[in-house]
């Protein structure tokens, strides 16, 4: 196994699912519920592209060929893009985008918790960093978890309904590939078998606060490992991608 | 008209290093104490101004009106001896 291929395939993972993730959250910027969420969800995209921007400078050091973070996030396309498919889902409503962040955010609170301890001491920094922002993203969604589940009739069923429907994107998270199979066996990338337990707890912790169910264990929908994407990635790299595509070189 | 759906308005008091006072810096609507708190923090301290925040409820705070000007605050204008003013400062003296 070449190491370097795995390692630049697995911080491209990463970076793709903040991106994709950081990108939908700014979607809502200007069309949140009110101006303080507005400016929350704002920060919170800001984080994960922060993070983003970061690791994707890796990957090209790491590859190596002279790309730059701007030609990884600018010039590939559907099937080059790992980013979970969690991650990609269009915002819906307000507590659609919710359970979304809230979902990943638990996800990221585990993992980055284990990654703090990578043998590559790059990504040790980075989920340092990453963790203490997710800590804060977490505690922001789970308090809407709660208020929306708990709140009125409306509210509920809303959120509900988006729990049910995101439910079958969750087991992608966990998805590993064999090149990240021996990047764990390496003491550098996340087993997430180990993690899956405590996200599941962390979930129902809040549900149970929310007075919310987890849906039941149903079919789950994989592929990002291998670049194959819901049909809704391609119209959101087109729009994130366009400006840089059509002006190739433009600076601020 | 439509029904106000944002929350109340709760004051917001951010204390920029350990030991400062905390100042009032502006407010947020919220409809809970901890969404109060998260939307201060998000909306006041996202330029790393604080290092710890209060939120009050605006309806929590007694304020002095416009008319209480005179009788309130006038009479302090001619005590000048009430400033500290006759005395030397030692140097090195910081937060006077």
């Amino acid at each position: 196994m070449d190491k370097n291929a795995a390692l630049f395939n697995y911080i491209l993972r990463l970076a793709d699912t903040n991106l994709i993730l950081g990108h939908r959250l700014s979607e809502w910027c200007g069309h949140a519920p009110f101006l303080e969420e507005d400016i929350a969800m704002a920060n919170i995209a800001l984080d994960l592209i922060g993070q983003s921007n970061s690791l994707l400078q890796y990957a090209a050091k790491t590859e190596g060929k002279g790309r730059t973070e701007d030609d990884l996030a600018y010039l590939r396309n559907e099937r080059e893009y790992f980013n979970s498919l969690l991650s990609e889902q269009p915002n819906g409503d307000f507590a659609f985008s919710i359970v979304r962040q809230f979902l990943s955010d638990a996800f990221d609170l585990h993992f980055y918790e284990v990654l703090k301890n990578s043998k590559d001491e790059m990504l040790a920094a980075l989920a340092v960093k990453g963790h203490k922002e997710v800590i804060y993203h977490f505690r922001h969604t789970s308090a809407w978890m709660q208020r929306l589940g708990d709140g009125t009739d409306e509210s509920h069923e809303r959120i509900q309904k988006a729990l049910n429907e995101l439910w079958c994107f969750t087991g992608d998270l966990f998805e590993m590939t064999d090149s990240d199979k021996y990047l764990v066996k390496e003491g550098i990338a996340v087993d997430t078998n180990l993690i899956q337990d405590k996200w599941l707890r962390s979930i129902d912790e809040v549900l149970e606060k929310s007075k919310l169910s987890r849906p039941a264990d149903s079919w789950q929908q994989k592929g990002s490992r291998q670049g194959i994407h819901t049909e809704h990635l391609g119209f959101l790299l087109a729009e994130m991608q366009h400006l840089h595509r059509t002006h190739p070189q433009a600076t601020w | 008209m439509a029904k106000d759906t944002q929350g109340i308005l709760w004051e917001v008091f951010v204390q920029t290093k350990p030991g400062q006072p905390h100042r009032h810096c502006g407010s947020v609507h919220a409809h809970d104490r901890e969404m109060a708190l998260q939307n201060a923090r998000d909306v006041y301290t996202r330029r790393n101004e604080g290092t710890n925040l209060w939120v009050v409820p605006a309806n929590y705070i007694v304020a002095s009106s416009p008319e209480d000007l005179g009788p309130f605050f006038e009479p302090a204008n001619d005590k000048v001896y009430r400033h500290p003013t006759f005395y030397h400062i030692p140097e090195g003296v910081t937060h006077m």
